[in-house]
């Protein structure tokens, strides 16, 4: 694991904060999320639909949807903010120094581009190389993420690759430049299972080879504990817990986050049934006060439906549960200290 | 590729067969051709024998092949009225139609384009708006009536462009232009401005919304994310992917203009085929108004071809072979 806390952060959320605002008020899509990546280290966030990780990872690539914007916090990639550069000092980091892989490679791509120009005009925005050194840059990542007879593919257009192939000239596309950094939204999800297995170890060689950390958005902790050096798990927007993967994959210490590994369905377990969470995530126009897990946490105290936890350490992880409140006063007994 | 292009072929042949059908019923119920050459007091017997000599007592199908195969060859016979030859006269009056179309068919790309693209991108901005508001008024705002307010104001009250003709032109062979003298290119301006408005706002109305569907896909997204310049987004990857579409109506509006420039050009008293075809009505001079049908259908048929072979150019989906069915193939 090449994750090192006393190291610089290569890229650090602070207090993020989302918000759309609609005409029946501001929505707080991301809730004060904080977190720091490493050089070289991948994390992994996940989250149900709707928790805000998508989110989380447009606004640090500085491409939230009009009318969603930053309304408070910052994001500091090797020390330099980057949430309020102007649109094209924002565009040079992009694809730069911070590489970015969407969902779906199908629609990743334009389609009326042979890939080789798709890839020959990313590298030519980022380095200054001429036509034929680009081509051969392009060429060569393209033998490097596994595409076979580069030399002839790369004059072919996207609808001449399969949906994997195609998704690995995407990575292609986000490896261009050597960026520091690739944000990578639900890589595997529109794939086929047997492809994602071979995309999920593509880039993680790739990135163990150069160097790149990733943050890997995937509501699919099966992606994540294969891959994830560390993982967030987020709910309603907020941060609930954060932690080395395999103490949150083992020893979960949120209720949320244990009850998301309770929901996964192992091999060579045999259990009745699997665990379910009751209830739904809240919309973002009705999030509860206090934690905003506290309508469906079993271990909720009076607490929880007041005041909001932040992370505190809980074990090997952090976690955002009052359970784990400093001086070992938990949700439970801190009921009588609300009512006192 | 080539199979199709053969196929295409084919059936601008079979288009221009039907076509030729109608023209020739023309000929055969709208009157007498016979009343309409010779005069009152010619004999039945000189009647009959003209008809023998022209053919017009042979069965309707022979008749028929013999008017497609002449028109093949441009042979339409003579004006009723004028007693030229058709295709002649209409070879004299096309230059001056095409120039038209030509100007006004450039005139509603070069500035309906432009600004499809700029309400496309900017789709909240005041001045999109406004484009969008006047692109209405264009669009149900008649041809004449157009026409005719440009003439009061430029050529009535403020006296800068001619309000009728084609000023003067200079002769290439057969050919008469505008384009090579002041007089001329003034005369230009304001009919192809009345001929290419409507055409206008409908191109900028319809690249504004592909450019907005396009604007949202997730290649585009991609794109912005690789860090690639705004130019290089929204003319290189979004305005291609909006071509095929536009081609599409472009081409038709160009068949469109060519055909609908008689309004234009009665306006102007422009000397182009399209008066020549609304004097050819007045008079019932069926063989200049078969011709025109042929002519026109003819061009429509040609501007189709092309646009069909345009859209091999812009996507490479329908170049390879069995492409469409691997499009969303794995």
């Amino acid at each position: 694991m090449t994750a090192g806390s006393n190291q610089t952060p290569l890229l650090e959320v602070r207090n993020l904060r989302v918000e759309f605002p609609t005409r029946r008020g501001t929505l707080v899509a991301v809730d004060d999320v904080s977190f720091s990546i490493a050089p070289g280290e991948v994390l992994g966030v996940v989250g149900e639909s709707g928790a805000g990780k998508s989110l989380t990872g447009a606004a640090i690539i500085g491409l939230l949807e009009p009318p969603g914007r930053i309304a408070g916090g910052e994001v500091l990639l090797e020390g330099e903010r980057i949430d309020n550069l102007p649109y094209e000092r924002m565009r040079r980091i992009r694809g730069a120094r911070i590489g970015a892989i969407f969902q779906d490679p199908l629609t990743s791509l334009n389609p009326l581009y042979s890939i080789g120009r798709q890839l020959v005009e990313t590298i030519q925005t980022h380095l200054p190389l001429s036509a034929a050194e680009a081509r051969k840059r392009a060429i060569d990542l393209l033998k490097e993420v596994g595409i076979p007879a580069a030399e002839s593919r790369i004059d072919h257009y996207p609808h001449q690759f399969s949906g994997g192939m195609r998704q690995r000239v995407v990575i292609a596309l986000a490896l261009c430049a050597n960026p520091r950094l690739i944000v990578a939204d639900e890589p595997t999800t529109a794939l086929d299972v047997s492809i994602q297995a071979q995309i999920i170890a593509l880039l993680k060689r790739l990135c163990r080879e150069h160097g790149t950390a990733v943050m890997l958005v995937t509501h699919d902790m099966g992606v994540i504990a294969e891959t994830a050096d560390r993982v967030a798990v987020m709910y309603a927007g907020r941060l609930a817990e954060i932690g080395p993967v395999r103490d949150v994959v083992k020893n979960a210490s949120h209720p949320y986050t244990r009850g998301l590994m309770g929901s996964i369905p192992s091999l060579g377990v045999r259990s009745e049934r699997l665990t379910q969470i009751d209830g739904a995530m809240p919309r973002l126009t009705a999030i509860p006060t206090g934690c905003a897990f506290n309508p469906r946490c079993p271990e909720a105290g009076q607490r929880c439906t007041v005041e909001r936890p932040d992370l505190m350490p809980a074990g090997v992880t952090r976690a955002a549960c009052w359970l784990y409140a400093p001086g070992g006063v938990g949700a439970a007994l801190t009921r009588e200290a609300a009512n006192a | 590729m080539l199979a199709f292009v053969l196929r295409r072929l084919a059936q601008s042949v079979a288009v221009l067969l039907t076509v030729g059908v109608v023209a020739f019923f023309m000929f055969r119920y709208v009157g007498d051709p016979i009343n309409a050459m010779v005069g009152q007091d010619t004999s039945l017997q000189e009647r009959d024998e003209l008809r023998q000599k022209l053919g017009l007592n042979d069965p309707a199908p022979i008749q028929f092949l013999r008017f497609i195969g002449n028109a093949a060859q441009g042979k339409f016979g003579l004006s009723y009225r004028t007693s030229e030859p058709v295709g002649r006269m209409i070879l004299e009056r096309m230059p001056a139609t095409l120039e038209l179309s030509f100007c006004a068919a450039m005139f509603s790309l070069l500035v309906g384009v432009p600004m499809g693209v700029y309400t496309g991108l900017y789709p909240r901005h005041w001045s999109s708006k406004l484009l969008q508001a006047v692109s209405l008024i264009g669009v149900s705002l008649p041809t004449f009536l157009v026409g005719i307010l440009l003439i009061l104001v430029f050529a009535v009250f403020l006296r800068l462009l001619p309000s009728f003709g084609r000023g003067e032109t200079v002769d290439i062979g057969w050919w008469s232009t505008n384009f090579l003298t002041t007089k001329g290119l003034l005369a230009l301006i304001m009919p192809s401005i009345t001929l290419g408005l409507f055409q206008l706002t409908l191109i900028m109305r319809l690249v504004r919304s592909e450019m907005l569907e396009v604007m949202r896909t997730d290649f585009i997204k991609f794109a912005r994310a690789r860090g690639l310049s705004n130019r290089a987004i929204n003319f290189g990857h979004a305005l291609k992917n909006t071509l095929v579409p536009v081609i599409t109506i472009a081409g038709l509006q160009l068949g469109a203009i060519i055909a609908f420039a008689v309004v234009t050009e009665t306006v102007f008293a422009w000397p182009g085929m399209g008066q020549l075809f609304i004097q050819s009505v007045q008079f019932a001079d069926i063989p200049v108004m078969a011709a025109y049908l042929m002519l026109i259908a003819f061009l429509f048929v040609v501007i189709n071809v092309i646009v069909d072979l345009l859209y091999f150019l812009v996507d490479p989906r329908l170049r390879s072979q069995g492409g469409a069915a691997r499009v969303s193939g794995h």
